[in-house]
Formats: structure tokens, sequence, C-alpha cells
């Protein structure tokens, strides 16, 4: 009798539960759309009005912002599958991707969990199982002890055999939690303790690893796929090596200065260690490479990863539809020898982040976002949108930017390009970082390392050009125009007569010209640009250095008001981005971004109090005094209480100061407007 | 009228047939001796023009700018800048008031009055000018005050008064104080536009000393400035006078004091920057709307450019001109529908829009003959039984003379014309271009048939008649009283009589002359004629038109 091998039987899937949220999210809902596939999304509270929940057919809440009340919730989106028949579920990247009990679970519920078998999950999870399997496999790893033994002595005595520097792991590690790096024996223990520290409290357990630790090595992973039908692939390389925080912020494949015969050897290693685990789906084995050609094996994701897009621009696949083919139980639509690398592609990560104090993470709401236009050669990868916020709950990464051409200097320069047409306000990010460090030269002649950004931080952390005088013109043209914008707006509303000359933007004058002062704060500096209004409509304004410019211009679409172009002198600015946000103006120019705070003059609501005196506000009693003299005293701060009218009244500081006087007793009756307290 | 190509391509409000129907040809000979001529007189009037203007911008001069700036004080213009909406127009009047009147420099009068743009609202605005004399009321002060809140009246304008000033210039008070259209008159006239629902605001940036305590004390609402803003009946120096009692200026009647206790005041501001910035939110509290009672239609530009006007008006007002090449660079797309062409040529009447609305334009183009005025007659009746607004482009020497003409009867003829312009109840402007001799004036309607705006070109003339012509009828009527005494006159002394005459006419004629003392709402530069006539026209919608609902139809004269 034939046995049928259940797995191997082709099942459509007609429906996909993405259980994973922003971009990535995005981006499997986008392949599952094109082959005509139903989408689920699920969301938490925080989620509800993402781009990810807009996109999909459906879409349901499984619980608070919090990831683990959410996106790890693997019983509420199981549930949410069977409820709305979803046959698979995609699990994207971090959340329960790589969670073997979660792909259990899948199976016993009957649904197509689409990534590996649990197994293979399992094996690769641990650093030092999957390190044996790979040896097992030849498939080259690095030196190191990985054994139970976590005695210091041990341990030390392991290091000394692996040779110095070397680096401490947490077994359980990753994303760089728990790794440290021992240049010499006397800083092994130190090393080894915090190491053990951080990796107790980011995974529950404090075992360690020790290995050699290899200097300006590159990070080169391939990417793998694998069938049910015992068919295994690599669709070739990408380079990672430039990290910051160990986490990688800009991508390219294929790797730059990698010979044939080693992208061949690092391939086959890859796939062999793929095949060692019963591998199916989508994988990157992670390689580190040394300066010499040498490479070691050091773990692999066993799922789709963040920078899959360039594997996909220079191989021309579609990795999400071959996901899904495979869930399918189909065979890979192409073998080794049909995929080919076609040009160069980079993707940079753009991030809420601080360059300038260590890449810390930020939030905040993006109040103005606009992108390059992606095509075929530019992706943007996204899952966020205008007005949207990014928030503490989830990665703080706002998009990726994927660009392709046929060869690395032209992709590079296409990435520059594109770079300097991503313009995001309302919080802190990476963007201008991202334009230097692909600026920089020895990113340009693909010199590059994991410890890049370390080796190159004084360079890449250039402080901000200052801001020209074209750039002050640019700011204060953007200011008139969009006042111009209102005057004709304002004029429908209120005149009702929309064509009037009054909603004209002349400034005309009778015999006169029209001029003013525009005033900046730009960094604690004041500066004001002297405005005169010209009868052809241009503005002649006056810099802080007395220079004399000339400008005119107009918005290149009235109903987008942050796109302007202008003549500043003799030059031609054919598109800058200005944008109005919370209270400053940031405008894009000279590949930076720079914020101009519009000063509040006029902050009075109804004035203040009569020069530092409180009044009565009418005749009462005094019934208690809650400072003394000479006491210093915050604003609002509570100064008297007083009744009267059978109401208790207090009476607060109007201002920070010091207590002057109080010529009043408790108990005391006072008349109306009557001074109780000076406070200066 | 033969037109150029170019011109017959132009044409986005008309069916085909109708494109080139109306549009005039406005051509001229830039390179004839004639124009360029002109061209250079007239500059050299616009030159003097922004002469004098650049002097008077400076209020008091740049040592009581400076000390008035130095107490955190905005100056007046500084003022209205940043009171209407930035970029927007503002329309000012009579800045040669006082001019070379009073022996002593009163820049503007002390007051800067006109019309701008506050949260979309056309308002008047009526700031003094403390660097002048301390912003003190001279007689021009007040007349200037009082066309400015007539213009609000007639045209349905909320009043913003800006006020630092310190009451009446007391030298000056018997000009100044007792007559109707006096001093007082400011108060009733704020009163009664405010019954008449005319907003009524103060903005209290000085002084507001006895009289002028009235002006926000009478405001709908009013805004004062902590230090500097000051209201009371009497200062300090009159209250230690009468009463012995010593006290500031501050307490007397600072901020403090009107918005906390009198009640005087209803908004306290800090300084001058956040006064105006409160009367902004006060304004765009109005709940007003601007209801147009005109058909308004896309703008179009003037196919010909205004800078050629200065070429087009002879500099010698006896040579005449075709008034066509004027039109044709003030109206939309040039288009000029004119009424009755052939008759009565000496006067050209017809439609036109400026700025997207309908006037109906009276222009003159020669002396006035007994066809002409009722071809006027008969085209203002038009315009006031449709509700058109009407523009006179003057340029008048005056109504023919002589045996045939009075035998015809063109004085009343030339009343017919008078009649109509004084009873039309459609709104009126008047631009001197040229001339604004004798009764032409007033069928042209002069300053006394109430224009709601009238400017005049720096070229123009306004007296009774010409110089030249008052010294020879003088002269004549001197000759035939010394001829009944049988006497002669010799030519010599004939000359020394006229001289003075029409020295004194040359000197009384002038623009700055006539808009020292507001005869007119100010001198204004050809090239802006178009704007000007556009606010003003603009600024007269505020007001609804309201045509004749019954009594007689059109006659036909």
């Amino acid at each position: 009798s034939v046995v049928v091998d259940a797995s191997k039987v082709v099942t459509p899937i007609n429906k996909v539960l993405i259980a994973n949220r922003g971009e990535i999210a995005c981006r499997v809902m986008r392949t599952a759309k094109k082959r005509g596939v139903k989408t689920v999304a699920v969301y938490s509270e925080a989620d509800r009005n993402s781009m990810h929940v807009a996109m999909a057919d459906e879409a349901y809440l499984i619980g608070p912002a919090a990831a683990k009340d959410s996106y790890l919730r693997s019983d509420k989106i199981l549930e949410v599958a069977k409820r709305t028949g979803a046959q698979a579920i995609h699990p994207g990247y971090g959340f329960l991707s790589e969670n073997a009990g979660f792909a259990d679970l899948c199976e016993k519920e009957g649904i197509i969990f689409i990534g590996p078998p649990s197994s293979a999950i399992l094996a690769m999870g641990s650093k030092s199982a999957s390190k044996d399997i790979m040896i097992r496999a030849n498939v080259p790893t690095i030196p190191g002890y990985h054994g139970e033994d976590q005695e210091f002595e041990t341990l030390r005595s392991e290091a000394e055999k692996i040779g110095y520097p070397v680096l401490i792991k947490a077994v359980m590690g990753g994303g760089g939690k728990g790794m440290r790096i021992v240049e010499r024996p006397e800083d092994l223990e130190d090393g080894i303790n915090s190491s053990k520290r951080e990796s107790k409290a980011s995974f529950g357990d404090d075992r360690v690893l020790v290995e050699k630790y290899l200097v300006h090595p590159r990070h080169v992973e391939i990417q793998v796929f694998a069938d049910r039908h015992g068919n295994c692939v690599h669709l070739f390389e990408r380079d990672c090596s430039v990290q910051r925080r160990h986490q990688k912020i800009i991508e390219e494949a294929p790797a730059p200065h990698l010979s044939e015969e080693l992208r061949k050897k690092m391939g086959d290693a890859a796939v062999a260690a793929a095949k060692a685990v019963g591998y199916v789906g989508a994988g990157t084995v992670e390689f580190i490479l040394s300066q010499d050609g040498s490479f070691y094996f050091m773990e692999m994701n066993t799922r789709l990863q963040v920078e899959h897009p360039i594997t996909e621009m220079i191989t021309k696949q579609d990795l999400v539809e071959w996901q899904l083919k495979v869930a399918e139980s189909q065979p890979l639509p192409l073998g080794q020898n049909q995929l080919a690398i076609h040009g160069h592609a980079f993707e940079a990560r753009i991030y809420a982040e601080n360059p300038d104090s260590d890449f810390m993470p930020g939030t905040g709401k993006l109040l103005h976002l606009s992108t390059p236009e992606p095509s075929s050669t530019l992706r943007v990868e996204t899952g966020v949108r205008q007005g949207d916020e990014v928030s503490v709950y989830y990665d703080p990464m706002i998009a990726k930017l994927v660009v392709w051409d046929t060869n690395r200097e032209k992709a590079l320069r296409y990435l520059r390009n594109a770079l300097d047409e991503y313009h995001i306000v309302g919080l802190n990010t990476n963007i201008s970082f991202l334009k230097r460090l692909s600026s920089h030269p020895a990113f340009q002649k693909g010199e590059v390392e994991t410890g890049f950004i370390p080796i190159h931080r004084e360079s890449l952390m250039a402080p901000q050009k200052a801001m020209s005088n074209d750039t002050l013109c640019l700011a204060v043209l953007s200011m008139i125009l969009s006042e111009n914008a209102l005057n004709k707006s304002l004029n429908g509303v209120n005149g009702g007569v929309i064509l009037s000359p009054w909603s004209a933007s002349n400034a005309f004058r009778v015999n006169n010209v029209a001029e003013r002062v525009i005033k900046f704060n730009v960094k604690d500096q004041k500066i004001q640009v002297p405005v005169t209004y010209n009868k052809d409509n241009s503005y002649t304004m006056t810099m802080p250095n007395g220079e004399k410019l000339t400008v005119s211009g107009s918005h290149l679409d009235a109903a987008d008001q942050t796109l302007l172009k202008a003549y500043v002198a003799d030059r031609f600015y054919p598109s800058v981005r200005a944008v109005k946000a919370k209270n400053s103006l940031f405008v894009f120019n000279d590949s930076q971004s720079y914020e101009l705070e519009l000063p509040i003059e006029v902050t009075s609501k109804g004035g203040d109090a009569a020069s530092g005196s409180l009044l009565s506000p009418m005749p009462g009693k005094i019934t208690k005094i809650m400072v003394a003299v000479g006491d210093k005293v915050k604003k609002g701060q509570p100064i008297i209480l007083m009744e009267a009218m059978k109401m208790e009244h207090t009476i607060r500081a109007p201002q920070d100061g010091k207590v002057e006087s109080l010529p009043f007793n408790v108990n005391e009756i006072v008349e109306d407007k009557k001074v109780l307290a000076t406070i200066v | 009228i033969r037109m150029s190509t170019s011109l017959a391509n132009i044409g986005t409000r008309s069916y085909h047939t109708d494109k080139l129907m109306h549009i005039i040809d406005g051509s001229v000979d830039k390179n004839s001796v004639e124009f360029k001529e002109n061209m250079t007189r007239m500059n050299e009037s616009i030159e003097q023009l922004n002469k004098n203007i650049d002097k008077i911008k400076l209020g008091g001069g740049p040592k009581l700018n400076e000390r008035h700036v130095s107490r955190g004080k905005m100056l007046a213009r500084q003022r209205i800048d940043s009171l209407i909406d930035p970029g927007s127009p503002f329309l000012e009047f009579s800045q040669l008031a006082g001019f070379n009147m009073y022996g002593e420099d009163v820049p503007a009068g002390g007051i800067i009055t006109g019309i701008g743009r506050v949260e979309g609202q056309e308002c008047i605005i009526v700031a003094n000018d403390s660097t002048v004399k301390g912003g003190t009321y001279f007689p021009i002060t007040v007349k200037k005050h009082l066309r400015a809140q007539e213009i609000a009246q007639e045209n349905n304008l909320p009043c913003i008064y800006l006020v630092d000033s310190g009451g009446a210039n007391l030298p000056r008070q018997a000009d100044v104080f007792p007559d109707r259209d006096h001093f007082g008159r400011i108060f009733f006239n704020q009163a009664n536009m405010s019954a008449k629902r005319i907003p009524q605001i103060a903005v209290v940036m000085g002084s507001c000393t006895a009289g002028g305590a009235y002006v926000p004390a009478m405001a709908d609402e009013s805004v004062i400035v902590k230090s500097t803003g000051t209201i009371f009946l009497g200062g300090p120096p009159l209250v230690k006078a009468a009463t012995g009692e010593v006290v500031t200026a501050e307490e007397l009647g600072g901020a403090d004091l009107h918005c906390r206790t009198s009640g005087v005041t209803d908004h306290y501001a800090r300084n001058d920057q956040e006064a105006l910035a409160i009367t902004r939110r006060i304004v765009s509290n109005l709940n007003r709307k601007k209801q147009p009672s005109v058909v308004i239609k896309p703008v179009e530009e003037p196919l010909f450019p205004a800078s050629e006007l200065s070429g087009i008006v002879p500099s010698d007002l006896r040579k005449t001109f075709d008034v066509r090449k004027v039109i044709s660079r003030i109206v939309d797309g040039s288009r000029f529908d004119e009424f009755k062409e052939l008759y009565g040529t000496t006067l050209v009447t017809g439609f036109a829009h400026i700025h997207g609305m309908p006037v109906g334009i009276i222009a003159n183009n020669g002396i006035l003959f007994s066809e002409s005025a009722v071809k006027g007659a008969h085209f203002i009746e038009l315009c006031n039984q449709r509700g058109i607004p009407l523009l006179f482009l003057q340029n008048i020497t005056g109504f023919m003379v002589g045996k045939s003409y009075e035998a015809r009867g063109i004085a009343k003829d030339g009343a017919k014309m008078v009649m109509a312009v004084a009873t039309a109840r459609v709104p009126k402007i008047t631009v001197i271009i040229g001339g604004s001799f004798g009764a032409g004036n007033y069928g042209m309607c002069g300053r006394s048939y109430s224009p709601r705006f009238m400017y005049m070109w720096p070229n123009a003339r306004i007296s009774v008649m010409g110089g030249e012509q008052a010294a020879s009828v003088l002269a004549q009527i001197q000759k035939d009283n010394m001829a009944k005494e049988g006497k002669q006159w010799a030519p010599e002394e004939e000359a020394a009589f006229k001289k003075p005459i029409s020295d004194k006419y040359e000197v009384e004629g002038s623009p700055y002359y006539s808009s020292a003392r507001c005869w007119d709402d100010g001198v204004i530069n050809p090239v802006d004629t178009r704007q000007v006539v556009a606010l003003s026209l603009s600024a007269c919608l505020n007001q609804p038109i309201n045509p004749p609902s019954d009594g007689f139809g059109v006659f036909r004269m």
C-alpha cells in the first residue's frame, strides 16, 4: 500500500491570519491580496486605528497594548483563526514567530503555521544545541565553550583555550542581550557576571557561553528556503554588518567584496545547516565572516527576516509568496540553478530614535510624513501613516526604505537621494544619521564590518550644518505662503466674496510698501528677518548677517501646503518641504532638516494679577494663612483661605516669587478688593 | 476696432461670438514724443509724491519714534500692520492731511486712517500717532477722523480706534472743539454707528485724556494696555490743581483700575502686541457677513499695462486724449460695454468689471455739452436702477459756454446730470485723473456729491476754474470798469494784475493743497488706480445696495 504523507498534499490557503502588526503585517497582506487570499488581522487596543487593521479584510481585537497581553497571546490568536476560518497563520517576525509552542498549538488545532516545524525552531533556538548540530553537519562554527558547567574556573580555562578576545553570550540570548566582549583575562569575571545578570533578567536563564571574538568581522547571512518535498535552496547573502546597539540599521545584498567562490561555499553551508534540522519555509543562516574569508555559523533565524526585501529585489522573487506556497505544500517555485543575483539592493531602517543620544528609542506622533515615491525599484515598507503614533509598546521602527539599482554605486546613490525625500516631523528619527552613513567614504567603498559605527563614530556624528541664509529664506517664504493661503480661505468664510481684492496677499499699501519682521528661535538663538513685500509679489528679506535676498515662490500644489518652489536670488529650488507642526517650522533643505521655533509672544488670557498683589474677591473672613512673609512660593500655590458668602475661597499665588507682605491676620474680616498678600 | 492677433486669442469669459465685442483697444504709441514727454512729467509728479509720503510715514521723526518705541510701544503704522491679516492690503486715506497747512509739520495730520482686513473682516482703522504733537487733535486731525467714521458709516464697516492721544490741541481749541463737525462729533458718530450695529472697538495704547476718554468709554468693546494705556477725564496735574490729590497716571486710570475696578475697559493686555491680538479676537466674534448685492465674476487682469498710464495723460490739461486708453488699463480684461458710444461723445459711459465687481464708468473725453450731460444722466439712471456702483473718471474743464448753448438750455441739461449724480443711491467712487473745474466737478461727482471714496492723481488740478481763466475773467471785469471811467490799461499792468491771481490758483488747485485739507481721500499713483478702486468698491459692498423699489422708470433724455 502507498502511504500518503498528509503534509505533502497540496492544500490551498484561502484565508490567512497575520499574527503581527506594523509593516510586516502589511507586507504579508500585500502578497496575500495579490494572490487573492483573504486576510485576517489581529490588533491590540493601541493599534485600533493602525494601518495593518485598515488593510485587512477582517480584524479582531485581542487585548491591551502590552505585547504579552495581545500579540503574544497564542490562545486568543488561535481563537480568532478558528472563528474566522483562517487556514493558516503567518507570524511575521518577532512576537510568536520563533515560538515552538505556538507552532505546536497551531498544528494541534489543524491550522498551518507559516514557518518551520517546531522541532527546527527548538533546535535552532538554543545556541549550544544548534552549534552541536552544525558541527555534525560540517558547518563551520566559531571556536567556543557551550558546556553546561557554568563554574567560573571552567569558563576561564575554556576562554584561555579559545584565546582572547572572547565573547560571552547568553545561551538563550538574542538581540544582543547579555553579550559581553572581554579583551583581557583580568576582565573575564566581570564580563561573565554582568552577562549572567542581564540574561537572567531577560530570559530567566543565566547560562552563558564563551566564544572566540573576531576582530573586524562582518555579519553576512544567507537566505534559505526549504519545502516539504525535500528541496532546499539559498537565495544568496545579505550583508548586515553595520549595526548600532547590536541591531541592524542598513543592509545590502549582495555583500560587497564577496567572491563567487566564497558565496557558493557560504550558500552551501547554509543549505546544509537548514537540512540538518529538517527545515521548511523561509530561514536565515547568520554567519560571521572574518577578514581572511573564514566564516562561522552564528545562528539561524527561523522566520522571515526584517531585511528580506533586499533579497527579493536582487532575486526578483516574492518571499512571502514562496512562504505561502510552501505552506500549501507546493514545491519551491525555483531550483538553485534558476536563481541568480540581479543588481544590488539596500535597505535602510528608519527608526524613531535619537542618534545623538546613543540611539535612544523615541516615541511620538508622526505629525508629518512624506516619503519618496514608491516604484518597482524603490519600496517603502511601513505600517504607519501620517498622524499615527510610534508608541512605547512596540518596536520604534517607522519604515524600511528599500532601493535597487544595477550596481552598488548606483543603488547607494539612489538610497541617499531617497533619504533626502524622506520627511518626518513630530519625533526624532535616524534619517540624518542614515544619510551620513550612506555618504561615508568607507561605507561607499564597502568597507563594512560590525564595528563600523563605533569606529567611525566621530565622522558619523558630525554636528548639523549651520542653517544657510537660503534655508532661512525658504522658512520665511513658507510662513508667508501659508498666511497667504489663509487670507484667501478666511475671506470665503467671513467675507463671502471669494474673489475679493481684500483677500489678496500683496500687502498693498498706498504710496508705500509693507514691511514686517518675521521671528524664529533656532536653538535658543533669536532670529529676526525683516521682510519687504515688493510690488512684483517677491519679498526682500534681510538676513542676520545683513545680506539682502530677493525671494519669490509658491506652493507646488494648493492642496499640499508643505511643498513649495522658490527662487532665492539667482537660485531656483524646485521642491522644498516645509512643515508647520507643534510650535515649529521644519524645513528640509541641504539634505538636513531644520527646526525653527515660532515664538509665542501673546499668551494672555485676560491678563495677570495686579503686579504681584492678591486681592480679596469679596468681603469675608480670613480663615487660614498658609505661608509666612519671606516664603518662596510657586505659581498656583494656595496662600490664604477666605470664607465669604458661606463659601470657602482659596487665594493662590499668581506667579513664582517671594511673599513680601501679608497685611491681615486669621479671623480678620476684610472688605473686597483689598490686597491680601504681595508676592514679588 | 482693429485687434492684434495676440488679443484675439484672449477671452476666457465669453462665448465665441462675443469674444472680442467689448474689448477696447488700449494700444498706444510708446515711441511718440508726446508719450515720452507725458511719461517724464508724470513720473516727476509721482517721484515728488513718493518723496513727500516717505517723509510723512516717519511720523514725528526718528528721535520721537525712538523715544516712543523705548517705552515698549509700537509705532502707529506697525500697530496697524500687526492688527490686520498678515500680507493683506491696507487702504490708507489722506496721507497728505495737514501738509503745509500750519507752518509746522503735522505728518498725516497726526492720525493714520484706512481700511484693513482683520480676521477676514474689512474694518475702518483709526490710529493716533502720538509721535506727532503727542497725538493731539489739530483741526485737520478731527476732520480726518470724522471722514474715516463717515466712510465706516456709509459702507457699514466696523471701527477700530487705536487710541494714543493727548486729546484736543489746546492752542487751537476754537477750531477743534465747539462746532458741529469738531471733536464731539467723534463720540456722536460712535454712538450712532453703534445704534446702527456697526461695531465700535477701542484699543487704549496710550493716553485717553478728557474728551479722549470717551473713545473707549463709548466703544462697544475695549482693550487697554498695561502701563502705557490710561483713561481719565482729568490727568494727574489737573487732579492736583483741582483737589490737591497726588496720584500717578497708572493709579488714576491704568489698565488694572479700568479692567478690575471701574469696568471702563473690558480686556487687559500686557503690551501692544497682545492688545492687537485681543482686538483680532474681538473682530472674529463680531458675527458679521459681507453679502454683496452684485453679481461677481471671475477676475481678469487688464490686457494693457498700468505703467503706461503715465504716458497717456498729458501734462497740459488743455490737451485732449482718449479716456478709453485709461479705462482699458483699469477694467477686467480691458472689457468695456460702451453705452451710447456715438452720442454725446465727450462723455464716455459704459459697463465694466473691476476685480470681478460690476461698475458703471462715466469718464470725461472733453468738455460737457448738452448731449453728453443728458447721456450721463441717462446712464446714471440705468446704474441706479440696476444697483451697479458708479466710477467717475474726472477730467473736466466744465460745461460748454456761449449763446447758442445757453439758448439750447445747457444749464438744465447739466442740471439733469447733477440731479442724477446727487440722488443716485448706488455707491459712487471718483478719481480725478486730470482737471476738475467748475460745474463739471458737480456733474462728475465731486466731493460735494458724497462719493463713497474720492482720489486724485498727482497731476490733477481742482478749482472753480483754471487759474489762467480766472485771471482773465477778473482782468476783463477790471478792464470794463476802467473803460467805463475812460481809462486805459497798460499790458504790463494787466499782466501784473493777473499774475497773483493765477499764482494763487496754481497753489490752491494743486492736489497737495486739496489732499492736505481732506477734500479727497488721498493722492494715488496712477499705477495703483485699479487696486485702489477695487479695494474701495469691495469695501462699499459691505453696505447692501438698495435700488429704488418704485418711483419713476428710466427717462430717456
